[in-house]
């Protein structure tokens, strides 16, 4: 039997997730569907001031952003560590980081891209104009990888552990600060007219280095976890 | 006749040593903190801006560079446990976790005593203190995974991995002042340009982080010896040192 090309393995790894995610729908709609409820309690519990939820509107999204991609890393390896996919992943004569990019990816379009495309109908809840849900839209869009892939060091690390899901927020939130500062602040940045470039910049910073680090880094926590 | 570099890699040679420094260390850092603290309060001319509030720094000032000195410390330990396997490595790195997250607490909260009649308020979200205090929630989370797995192998090899992974964030703060346009002030000491302080005070702020180093080997010794008595529990030696201990103690 052949080996598998680096590519063949990656595509294969995507195929699998995202076949596996199509089979459990549910779990897909619930993480889209909390950001949509957590985003609609802050105009109930603050106010329908217009002003007041066109200042806290981009904090309030990408905080909820976060949150969802924080209570969906427990399905980024768990369910493959306990019925011995992980084991077996880790046996491919490939890279194990360019398997977990792949993994990583699977995960983001089936938690964090619904959430990028649903971000301009949340950002008309808080009054932002059309340029603004633009920014938003394309804020997310850098950044919710960039968490993906911050969170799968995380998950790694935590990995069948007692209490995992608190520990993964502690772990792996602190980390979530910078993105979360630059990516509102593009948004921030955009409603008061300066000009986002400079956050947008600072994002598409920090994709780059998550992905040149956090992939290898998980790889290492994984390894770490299954010996 | 060569030298053994490796003898004190073990920790059965580790733990005596250990034993020997750790007066040597206390008393350095005993001295050195009261020479400079009396230095800081008494000697340092009053600051013609700020008056005496500005005498925090004294503590503050070596606290901060502390937590980001122990940082890298306790990373390059887990990065050298993780490369040559050594669980020395990985024991040193577990005893610096504590005290770098208490000088982290002694920054964030001298800081705060320095900025109410300075600034007027305890807390500002400006990139230097919102940088320190993501280091002092790494320092937390650091050591709770630590605790959160009974595997000690495992316990020892994860948090190295955050360790590292978190290192990232010292550049961050170190150069937080000048990337960031902050409130908080931009460096008054410097390796490339002379300090913008008198001279007593630079001498007070030298002297009391000399201190807080000794204050930290002494400490972190003290508690690598804890870490090894416990994981050593099977070995034969261990066990006697420990009845040892307790029946000296007694």
């Amino acid at each position: 039997m052949s080996q598998p090309s680096m590519s063949e393995a990656l595509g294969g790894v995507v195929r699998r997730d995202l076949l596996l995610a199509m089979r459990h729908r549910s779990d897909v709609a619930m993480s889209v569907f909390f950001v949509v409820i957590v985003a609609s309690l802050f105009p109930l519990g603050v106010g329908p001031e217009a002003a007041v939820l066109r200042m806290i509107g981009p904090g309030v999204l990408w905080v909820t952003a976060l949150l969802a991609c924080l209570l969906s890393l427990g399905r980024l390896f768990t369910a493959d560590y306990l019925d011995g996919v992980l084991e077996q992943t880790a046996l491919i004569p490939q890279s194990l980081a360019v398997l977990v990019i792949g993994k990583v990816f699977a995960h983001w379009v089936v938690s964090g891209l619904p959430v990028v495309l649903l971000s301009p109908l949340l950002g008309l809840q808080f009054g932002l104009d059309g340029v603004t849900l633009g920014v938003l839209t394309l804020s997310l869009l850098l950044g919710t990888p960039t968490l993906s892939m911050i969170g799968a060091i995380g998950a790694a690390l935590t990995l069948g552990l007692r209490g995992s899901g608190l520990l993964v927020a502690l772990l792996v939130l602190p980390l979530f600060i910078p993105v979360l500062i630059f990516g509102a602040g593009a948004v921030t940045s955009s409603v008061s007219g300066i000009g986002s470039e400079a956050n947008l910049s600072l994002l598409g910073a920090c994709f780059l280095l998550s992905f040149a680090f956090a992939p290898w880094a998980t790889a290492v926590a994984l390894r770490i976890a299954l010996e | 006749m060569g030298i053994n570099w490796f003898k004190y890699s073990s920790p059965q040679a580790f733990h005596p040593l250990a034993g020997k420094m750790i007066p040597w260390f206390s008393v350095a850092a005993g001295l050195l903190i009261i020479i400079g603290l009396y230095i800081g309060f008494f000697v340092a001319p009053t600051d013609f801006q700020q008056g005496d509030s500005y005498r925090i720094i004294f503590v503050h000032v070596p606290a901060a560079w502390m937590s980001m000195f122990l940082y890298v410390i306790m990373a390059a330990w887990a990065g050298v446990g993780l490369g040559l396997n050594a669980r020395p490595s990985f024991m040193m790195a577990q005893a610096i976790a504590p005290t770098g997250a208490m000088f982290t607490f002694i920054a964030l909260l001298t800081g705060a005593m320095w900025g109410k009649p300075t600034w007027g308020a305890w807390w500002v979200w400006d990139a230097r203190l919102t940088s320190e205090l993501i280091l002092l929630f790494q320092y937390i989370g650091i050591i709770l995974l630590r605790a959160a797995i009974d595997d000690l192998r495992r316990a020892d090899r994860a948090s190295a991995v955050l360790a590292l992974v978190g290192v990232v964030n010292v550049p961050i703060i170190y150069f937080s002042v000048r990337w960031w346009n902050t409130l908080h002030q931009g460096a008054s000491v410097s390796m490339t340009a002379s300090p913008k302080m008198a001279t007593t005070m630079l001498t007070a702020m030298l002297i009391m982080t000399v201190g807080f180093w000794m204050y930290s080997f002494a400490v972190t010794l003290a508690r690598v010896r804890c870490v090894i008595l416990d994981r050593e529990r099977q070995p034969m030696w261990g066990n006697q040192t420990s009845i040892q201990e307790v029946a000296e103690a007694r």
